[in-house]
C-alpha cells in the first residue's frame, strides 16, 4: 500500500512538472488565436506583436464545428476565437463565450451598422463582425458566352453534366428555394419539397454535390458553374482568367466571421485589447486587401484604405439592390430533418 | 505437335504479361507519389491545375522557418513538422518499451485478470479513432480540473496529452507485433539458459531480447508512422500551439491546400529513403 502511495505521489509529481513545463514561454505574454489558415494579414500580427511586445500564438481549425468540438469540453487555453455566424449563437446559448467588455474596444464605432446585431448575437454581446463574404456561382465565361445573373443558369440544359451544388443541403436548398421565390430559412415542408423536386428534375444536369471545392473543379476545367463561397472563386480568378462570380438577382445566402472571447481565456484583456486592434480601419484594411473578403470596416472603406479594385467589384461589395436580399443562414430548428430528408432523395434522385 | 507449340506460346505470353501486371502494381503505387512530387514544383497557389516551373515552395518553407504563423500559405509547416517529428519520436519510445513489457507479461506469465489485460489489448486497435480521442479529450478535462481544485496548478492541453494520446493506442500494436514473435519462440532456450546458470534478468538480455529485437524494431516503425499521420486523437489531445503536420494541412482545406505540402511531403519522402538506404548498407557491412 505505501508503495501504491509513493508510486501515485510520483506519477502526480512528474505529470505536474511536465504539463506545468509546456505552458511556460519565457516571460513574455502569449496571445492565443485559434482561425483559419491564411485568413488574416502576417503585417497585422507583426505590428500587434510589437506594439504590444507580446507573442501570437497562431493555430488553425477547418470549419466552425470543428472549432466548436474543441472549445466545448473545456477551452484549452484560446484567448480569441473566430466563429461564424450561427456558430455565435449556438456557442452563446452554450454559455461558453466570455461577454465582450464593450468599453475597453471603443474601435466598435468604426464598424458598419448593417453587420451589427444580427439574430444570431441581438446585441453583440459576445461577438463583433470580422470579415464577410457570400454564397453564389463561380462560373467559366469561356462555357457561358457571357455574364450569368441567376440561380435559373444552374438548371440550364447547355450545361449537363458541368453543374457543381455544395453538398451541404441547408445551403444548396436555400439557393433553390430562394430561386423559387422563397425564404431560405423556411419551415413549410411544402417549399422544401417543391425545391427538392425541381433538383431532382434537373438531376442529369447535375455533376456533383461537392465539399467546398467547387472553385478546384471549375479551375480544372471539371465543372463550368458552381455554388461556392465568393473568396474562394475570388482566389483562384487570380491564376485563371476565365474564370467569374456572379451573385444571382434572386438573393443569395451571406456569412460573417466574427471575433468572439471563449470562456476561460487565461488572456481576457489582451484579446480585448487585440479585437479593438483588428477594429482600427488600416487593420482592417490590411486584412481585407489580403483575404479578398468583405469588410465590415465602415472606417475603412470611408478612409479608402480598401484595395479600390475589390471596393469596386460587385462580387465582394454587391451593390444596395442585392445587399437587401442577402440573407443569413438560420437555424431552423426541427425543420432541419425536413431538410436533410430531401436532401438525401436529391442524392438518391440525382445519383449518377 | 500443335498442342505444344500452343502451350508454349502461352507460357511465354503469360511471361511478359507477369511483367506488365508487375509493372501496373508498381505504377498504381508510385505514380500518385510522383505526381505529388511533380506538383510541389508547380507555380499555381492551388493544387489543381499545372501553371509552371517553380521552386519558391521550397525556399518558403525555409524563409519562414521561425514563425509560428500560419496565416501566409506556408509559414507554420515547419514548426508543425516539428511537432509531429516530437511527438512520434517520445510516443513511438514509450510505446515500444510498455508494449514490449506488456507482450513479455502476457506470454510468460500467469497473472489473475490475465484473459481480461488480453481483451483490453485489442480494444484500441477495433474501437473508432474518435472514441478514443473523445473519452481522452474528457479525461483529461476532468483529471486537470481536479489537479486544479487540489493543488492550485492550471494545467493545460498541450504537446505531452498528445503524446499520451498516441502512446495509448500504440501500445497495443507494440504488443500485437512483438507477441506474435514471442509465440514463434522455442520457450526452450530460454530453459537452457537458466539451466546453465544465467538469471532471469541475464536470460532476457542475452538471450530473449536480441530474438524478439526484429520484431520490436518493425513495432517501433509501425508506432512512428501511425504517430505521424494521426488526426482524430491529435485533434482532440491537442492544445494551444502544438499543431501537428496532418491538423494543419487539414485546416488549410477551406481556402488552399498550397503546393508548400506536396513540397514538404517529397523532402519527408527523400528523408525516409535515405533512413531505408542507409539500413540496409547497414546491415550488409
Amino acid at each position: 500500500m505505501k508503495r501504491l502511495l509513493t508510486f501515485l505521489l510520483l506519477f502526480v509529481m512528474s505529470a505536474t512538472v511536465v504539463f506545468g513545463c509546456s505552458r511556460t514561454g519565457g516571460n513574455q505574454q502569449v496571445l492565443s488565436i485559434y482561425n483559419y489558415a491564411t485568413y488574416i494579414a502576417p503585417e497585422a500580427i507583426a505590428q500587434f506583436e510589437k506594439e504590444n511586445n507580446v507573442k501570437i500564438q497562431y493555430d488553425t481549425f477547418e470549419n466552425s464545428d470543428a472549432l466548436y468540438a474543441k472549445i466545448q469540453q473545456g477551452n484549452p487555453g484560446y484567448d480569441v476565437i473566430f466563429p461564424a455566424d450561427y456558430m455565435v449563437r449556438i456557442m452563446a446559448a452554450d454559455n461558453i463565450l466570455e461577454p465582450l467588455d464593450i468599453a475597453k474596444i471603443p474601435n466598435k464605432t468604426n464598424l458598419d451598422p448593417r453587420w451589427m446585431n444580427q439574430t444570431f448575437d441581438p446585441e453583440n454581446k459576445y461577438s463583433l463582425p470580422y470579415q464577410w463574404g457570400t454564397m453564389g456561382i463561380g462560373y467559366n465565361i469561356k462555357a457561358t458566352k457571357g455574364d450569368i445573373n441567376s440561380w435559373g443558369a444552374m438548371f440550364d440544359p447547355k450545361y449537363t453534366g458541368k453543374i457543381a451544388w455544395q453538398d451541404d443541403a441547408r445551403y444548396t436548398f436555400a439557393a433553390v428555394l430562394m430561386y423559387l421565390g422563397f425564404d431560405p430559412n423556411t419551415t413549410n415542408p411544402a417549399e422544401i419539397n417543391k425545391a427538392r423536386d425541381l433538383l431532382i428534375k434537373n438531376k442529369n444536369i447535375i455533376a456533383a454535390f461537392v465539399p467546398d471545392t467547387g472553385q478546384t473543379l471549375l479551375d480544372q476545367g471539371e465543372v463550368n458553374l458552381t455554388m461556392e463561397w465568393s473568396g474562394d472563386i475570388s482566389q483562384v480568378m487570380k491564376e485563371n482568367p476565365n474564370l467569374r462570380y456572379a451573385i444571382p438577382k434572386e438573393g443569395t445566402i451571406v456569412f460573417s466571421d466574427n471575433m468572439a472571447i471563449p470562456k476561460g481565456a487565461p488572456h481576457k484583456e489582451l484579446a480585448e485589447k487585440f479585437i479593438n486592434f483588428i477594429l482600427k480601419p488600416e487593420v482592417g484594411a490590411t486584412i481585407s486587401n489580403f483575404t479578398h473578403y468583405g469588410s465590415p470596416n465602415k472606417a475603412a472603406i470611408d478612409k479608402g484604405l480598401i484595395d479600390p479594385k475589390d471596393l469596386k467589384n460587385p462580387q465582394i461589395y454587391p451593390p444596395t439592390e442585392i445587399f437587401a436580399k442577402m440573407k443569413f443562414l438560420q437555424d431552423v430548428g426541427k425543420a432541419t430533418a425536413l431538410y436533410d430528408r430531401a436532401a438525401t432523395e436529391v442524392k438518391a434522385g440525382a445519383g449518377k | 505437335m500443335t498442342k505444344i507449340k500452343l502451350d508454349l506460346f502461352v507460357r511465354a505470353i503469360g511471361k511478359q504479361w507477369l511483367w506488365v501486371q508487375a509493372a501496373l502494381a508498381f505504377a498504381f503505387l508510385y505514380l500518385p507519389i510522383l505526381i505529388l512530387i511533380i506538383y510541389s514544383f508547380n507555380a499555381s497557389k492551388f493544387n489543381a491545375v499545372w501553371r509552371g516551373f517553380t521552386l519558391d515552395w521550397y525556399g518558403s518553407l525555409f524563409s519562414n522557418a521561425g514563425a509560428t504563423i500560419a496565416t501566409s500559405s506556408s509559414a507554420g509547416i515547419l514548426p508543425a513538422l516539428n511537432n509531429s517529428l516530437l511527438i512520434a519520436a517520445i510516443s513511438t519510445a514509450l510505446a515500444t518499451i510498455f508494449g514490449t513489457m506488456l507482450a513479455l507479461a502476457l506470454e510468460r506469465f500467469h497473472f489473475p485478470g490475465r484473459k481480461a489485460v488480453e481483451a483490453l489489448l485489442f480494444l484500441p486497435v477495433i474501437m473508432p479513432e474518435i472514441t478514443i480521442g473523445i473519452s481522452l479529450l474528457v479525461f483529461f478535462t476532468l483529471a486537470f480540473r481536479i489537479v486544479e481544485n487540489l493543488t492550485g496548478i492550471r494545467l493545460n492541453l498541450g504537446l505531452p496529452t498528445v503524446i499520451i494520446g498516441h502512446v495509448v493506442f500504440n501500445i497495443s500494436f507494440v504488443t500485437i507485433t512483438v507477441r506474435a514473435r514471442l509465440a514463434e519462440l522455442d520457450p526452450q532456450l530460454e530453459q537452457a539458459a537458466f539451466d546453465l546458470g544465467a538469471n532471469e534478468w541475464r536470460t532476457f538480455l542475452r538471450i530473449t531480447l536480441p530474438l524478439i529485437l526484429p520484431a520490436i524494431f518493425s513495432a517501433a516503425l509501425l508506432a512512428f508512422t501511425l504517430s505521424l499521420d494521426d488526426f482524430v486523437v491529435t485533434f482532440f489531445t491537442t492544445g494551444v500551439g502544438s499543431m501537428t503536420l496532418p491538423l494543419l494541412v487539414y485546416g488549410m482545406i477551406k481556402f488552399a491546400v498550397t503546393p508548400a505540402i506536396n513540397a514538404i511531403s517529397t523532402l519527408m519522402l527523400l528523408a525516409s529513403l535515405l533512413l531505408v538506404v542507409s539500413s540496409l548498407k547497414v546491415q550488409k557491412s
